[in-house]
């Protein structure tokens, strides 16, 4: 996904003169290094000082530019995070901040490196704006559109390959989640690197006899209420799926909405208010810390047997 | 050396009490604000926003115009003070600071008050920011300057030294720095809570250009600013020695009147100093 997502960077600031992009000493790792390479008066390394680097896209944007910050999301959403509150959501600024290695996707460098809070942080802001794309294809999609959107957004990117779950040449919008798999039995609300896996687990469902919808909800905030809401009345139970802690994410953004508009029996996938661990690859530590396919799964029948209707 | 003439000094040195004495009326009416470090600022004030910054209170919005970034925010009854007086928006606003339905916020707020240029409240952030701003200067080839003023006591936060490496690391000449350094922060003096001396060695360690002066003084701190202007490859630090509550006798140098409001008597007894020096 990153290479994807940096190589759609340097191909719009081509396009846009007003992108800057910044980093915190991790350009070759969140391949910002890409448009450095083609536009280097436009690139700016803070080195290791993701606070700084974040007040800065503040003033750029105070300037007229359109900045993104690129770092580690443990780092900008963590250590910055008192930046992003008041120098980019208070002041209302138009940074765009690309929180690169998110979830669980820098699987080799354990839980210090690991990003399964920000969701949960970032979608607390007044003014802020979450998008987490599912694979490189819609990352890149993403890419133009954050920019011309006018405000705050934190773009929560993966390090490793997905599953991918987009078509070639679909236009994704933010605030729009897109029915991966129609179905009628439970729908399963993923993002992320869960996306894949629940259109996965769905094909499993399919071989019990049991129909699942799968929604991507790739924008967190503002969260596609609509959507959700039906897919909540057609199908009668819901399964969420994030790789993120199950507090504060995607998961509670929907119980958030479902638990006023529309209660159904509910079940969410995430890790389970506990860190994780190391691992050989983002799959293998996906799969032991409670985001296997096989936990959408059992979750999904599980919540099916609670069905009301 | 600009030679400045004896009435533009004295009218700057009018102005700055005249900040002074409404940063203190705004205080005592909302009976909140920080009296300490907004007495101390007002020369500097006086002099940024009434000669030195190029700014037009008919566009606040230009974008050629000097940006200035309050980064001590908490002196913010004088930076209103000083907008009000530069006809930013009217004077009367002054009287309703802190009310639910006024532009004026505890701390400067952007997005409410024309004529701020940054938010800011929570120490630490102006130089940080400034930087950005004045490499956005670079790359859309713009000629504003950019300056913030900081204290002392904000000099102990970690976030400003990110910021002072990132200026000197591009060379922004066109960022000018301001310390309000009058030793003295919430808790006490700053050479107790936590010392910053050698204060001026750390600027110039950190490839900064470095100008020391006596904060009151209206022709140093002219003079400081026009020097900081001839300066091509590194960004310049005023430090600016001052007295916390300059001006006021019983809040000179006191800790006690970093964050509190004076009474009615307390209040009039500074107004008769301030007003003395008026003449």
């Amino acid at each position: 996904m990153r290479e994807a997502y940096g190589r759609a960077l340097a191909e719009y600031g081509a396009i846009n003169p007003r992108v800057v992009a910044l980093d915190a000493d991790t350009s070759s790792s969140t391949l910002s290094n890409f448009f450095e390479k083609r536009f280097p008066d436009r690139f700016f390394n803070f080195g290791i000082a993701e606070p700084c680097m974040i007040d800065a896209a503040a003033g750029f944007a105070l300037g007229g530019l359109i900045p993104f910050a690129n770092a580690f999301a443990a780092l900008v959403a963590l250590r910055a995070l008192e930046q992003v509150r008041t120098c980019i959501c208070y002041a209302r600024l138009n940074v765009k901040i690309a929180a690169s290695y998110a979830g669980v996707s820098d699987f080799k460098d354990g839980p210090t490196h690991h990003a399964i809070t920000d969701i949960a942080v970032m979608r607390s802001l007044p003014g802020m704006t979450v998008v987490v794309p599912a694979d490189g294809n819609e990352a890149a999609s993403f890419v133009p559109l954050i920019a011309e959107y006018d405000g705050p957004v934190y773009f929560r990117l993966n390090r490793a390959a997905t599953q991918p779950v987009s078509r070639p040449g679909e236009m994704p919008v933010i605030g729009k989640g897109i029915m991966r798999r129609t179905g009628k039995d439970v729908t399963i609300m993923a993002c992320g690197a869960m996306a894949g896996r629940s259109l996965q687990a769905a094909e499993l469902l399919a071989q019990k006899g049991i129909d699942a919808r799968v929604l991507e909800i790739h924008t967190i905030k503002p969260l596609d209420k609509e959507l959700i809401i039906l897919a909540a009345l057609e199908t009668g139970a819901v399964v969420t799926a994030e790789e993120h802690t199950i507090i504060g994410g995607l998961g509670s953004a929907i119980v958030e909405v479902l638990g006023e508009e529309l209660p159904v029996p509910l079940l969410r996938v995430g890790i389970n208010d506990t860190f994780a661990r190391t691992g050989p690859d983002p799959d293998s530590v996906m799969d032991a810390c409670g985001l296997g396919i096989s936990d959408i799964v059992k979750a999904a029948l599980s919540v099916i047997k609670r069905k009301l209707y | 050396m600009t030679s400045y003439d004896d009435s533009t000094v004295t009218e700057l040195r009018q102005m700055a009490n005249r900040l002074r004495i409404s940063s203190l009326k705004m205080i005592y009416q909302r009976q909140a604000g920080h009296p300490g470090g907004s007495l101390s600022a007002a020369d500097i004030m006086a002099v940024l926003y009434f000669q030195v910054l190029r700014i037009d209170p008919k566009q606040p919005g230009w974008e050629e115009r000097d940006r200035f970034i309050l980064s001590k925010g908490h002196a913010s009854s004088l930076l209103y003070s000083a907008l009000a007086g530069r006809g930013f928006f009217p004077l009367p606003d002054l009287d309703h600071w802190g009310e639910l339905d006024c532009h004026l916020q505890g701390h400067p707020d952007r997005l409410k008050t024309p004529g701020v240029d940054m938010t800011s409240g929570i120490l630490g952030h102006g130089i940080a920011v400034g930087s950005g701003l004045a490499l956005a200067a670079r790359v859309l080839r713009k000629s504003y300057r950019v300056y913030v003023l900081l204290g002392d006591g904000e000099c102990q936060g970690g976030i400003v030294w990110e910021g002072v490496n990132t200026c000197a690391k591009y060379k922004l000449s066109n960022l000018t720095a301001i310390v309000d350094y009058n030793d003295v922060q919430l808790d006490g003096p700053v050479h107790e809570i936590m010392p910053m001396e050698p204060f001026d060695d750390k600027w110039r360690s950190f490839r900064w250009n470095v100008i020391k002066i006596d904060g009151h003084d209206i022709v140093q701190i002219l003079n400081a600013f026009e020097q900081a202007r001839q300066v091509t490859d590194k960004p310049t630090v005023v430090i600016a020695r001052t007295i916390k509550g300059k001006g006021v006798s019983f809040m000179e140098n006191k800790a006690h009147w970093h964050g509190i409001a004076p009474d009615k008597e307390q209040y009039e007894a500074a107004l008769l100093e301030l007003q003395k020096d008026d003449k």
